[in-house]
């Protein structure tokens, strides 16, 4: 049964109409990624779909009693607010301090309870929300670029933790990214936005579609200079990968398409 | 030794106390000091018209304060420019009500009662009252607290765990008019910020949790308006500032404490 599905969602800020006739369902444990450029209506969709946004028109239907894991994008919290690990985990609901542990040790933050929030880096904040998220039980975990400010061994360790979450829970995943060279690899699905759905589909069968070759012309080559970047990363090599054979070819035939 | 009247003015200022600390904390975490500020300023209007009208000074503080509020929350939500919108109300509304508590005849007014409150001259009805606004806004905060805490976190997360941030909004602010109308009497309209402010800013140094952050607030307040009655009757000071400056000091001690704590 589908988790969540939007209908010709509409949505406008402030005068501006941001997402116009999106549709879109979530089946269980799928990984769906959203796609595009700024201010393409990306985040704006997590939020209808949260219902934090309101809607102009369309509408949202859940499953009945559909659980919800969100992970913001980013989490300001007032220097004045002093705040452990422990009590951040169980707002609004209460958790046990066996779940507390067991969920923080998932997100290798074993240990960590009493811990000052603010005192965080940006990676442990990430895992802390991911960890309160989770602590929900949810059918869908709903990620706003959760990478931001991660350097790039972060970013790939917190994708890899999120694949292992999503084994585990059998949740499906919801993620927002523009970090399209990760993306592309570990979702079943990948919806390219631009106001409204521009193309989706397999990560394949996207980043070869023409709408999103138009949208993201010198992000492709980017995608994938960083793919064959990723197989022939050599420390001790001494040739200049932007001019290289690897990067070249793709950038050509970027040319063409555009 | 203790006199009555002085027995009164603690009781009063410990029930104050007690209130304004977890508002005040509220205040502080979600930056709405100026919010304060402009509700506790509005009240002087609410004491001209009740003058006028010749009804409660509660009734008036708590009627004005209220829409007050209303009215800055329903600005904010429209994304007014808040800052410059709460300079001007606050300031216009203290203003209004100064000249209309000029027009009120027949008895003479003691502004200086309304602007730095009067606690050492209160009366048993106004120890009950304050004490019925303070448990109220208290069984407020206590019951709302979750809800409460999340919103003031990120009105994004508390949303997405079906907690309605502008109904805590609500809630925070139905209780600020609440205490600006107890704490008139107590600290005056000038001073109802600062002992909601002060005693939430002093226990942040000692707390690592929320809860406890808003338990030593109340404690510090009530130490605060003990040791400020202490001081008016020794040094023959007025009473209401003399419990903000007894607060004010405990800041202080409170922000060395954190200082060495840091560097030590």
């Amino acid at each position: 049964m589908t988790l969540i599905e939007a209908r010709d969602l509409t949505v406008r800020l402030g005068g501006a109409t941001v997402l116009e006739g999106v549709d879109l369902a979530l089946e269980p444990g799928e990984i769906v990624t959203i796609v595009g450029p700024n201010g393409s209506g990306k985040s704006t969709l997590l939020r209808a779909l949260l219902g934090i946004q309101p809607l102009a028109s369309g509408r949202v239907t859940r499953k009945p009693g559909l659980r919800l894991g969100y992970v913001p994008q980013r989490l300001h919290i007032d220097a004045g607010l002093p705040l452990t690990v422990r009590r951040f985990l169980s707002l609004p609901r209460r958790h046990g301090a066996a779940d507390t542990a067991a969920v923080l040790a998932r997100v290798s933050m074993a240990g960590m309870e009493e811990r000052q929030m603010l005192g965080l880096s940006g990676g442990q904040l990430q895992r802390v929300l991911l960890a309160r998220a989770l602590l929900a039980r949810p059918d869908i975990l709903v990620l706003d670029e959760p990478t931001q400010g991660l350097d790039q061994p972060g970013e790939a360790a917190f994708y890899e933790l999120i694949e292992e979450v999503r084994a585990e829970f059998g949740c499906a995943i919801l993620m927002v990214s523009h970090d399209l060279h990760v993306v592309m690899s570990a979702s079943d699905r990948v919806i390219c936005l631009n106001g409204h759905v521009c193309c989706q589909g397999t990560p394949h069968v996207v980043s070869n579609a023409p709408e999103y070759r138009a949208l993201f012309g010198l992000g492709t080559r980017g995608t994938l200079a960083l793919y064959q970047h990723d197989h022939d990363h050599h420390h001790d090599h001494d040739h200049d990968h932007d001019r290289g054979p690897a990067a070249a070819p793709a950038k050509m035939s970027e040319a063409d398409h555009v | 030794m203790y006199e009555p009247f002085l027995i009164r003015a603690a009781l009063a200022g410990v029930g104050l106390a007690l209130a304004a600390g977890p508002l005040g904390c509220f205040v502080v975490w979600r930056r709405m000091a100026f919010f304060g500020d402009a509700t506790a300023h509005a009240a002087i209007l609410g004491v001209a018209l009740a003058l006028g009208f010749s009804v409660s000074i509660y009734a008036g503080t708590l009627g004005v304060a209220l829409l007050m509020a209303l009215t800055v929350s329903a600005l904010a939500g429209r994304g007014w420019a808040i800052d410059t919108t709460l300079g001007v109300l606050a300031h216009s509304s203290l203003a209004v009500g100064l000249v209309a508590i000029s027009f009120v005849s027949g008895v003479r007014v003691d502004l200086e009662a309304y602007l730095f409150g009067d606690i050492l001259a209160v009366s048993w009805n106004d120890v009950w009252l304050i004490w019925g606004g303070a448990g109220l806004v208290l069984a407020g905060l206590a019951w709302r607290w979750p809800g409460l805490l999340t919103a003031t976190l990120s009105e994004d997360l508390a949303q997405a765990s079906g907690v309605n941030p502008a109904r805590e909004r609500l809630v925070l602010t139905l209780a600020l008019a609440v205490v600006v109308a107890v704490a008139i009497k107590v600290v005056g309209a000038l001073l109802i910020a600062a002992m909601l402010i002060i005693p939430a800013a002093a226990a942040r140094g000692f707390a690592r949790t929320p809860e406890r952050m808003a338990v030593f607030a109340s404690l510090i307040g009530m130490v605060a308006v003990l040791a400020g009655l202490w001081a008016s009757l020794r040094f023959d000071t007025p009473a209401g500032p003399s419990v903000v400056c007894a607060a004010a000091v405990v800041f202080a001690l409170s922000a060395g404490f954190g200082g060495m704590r840091q560097k030590g």
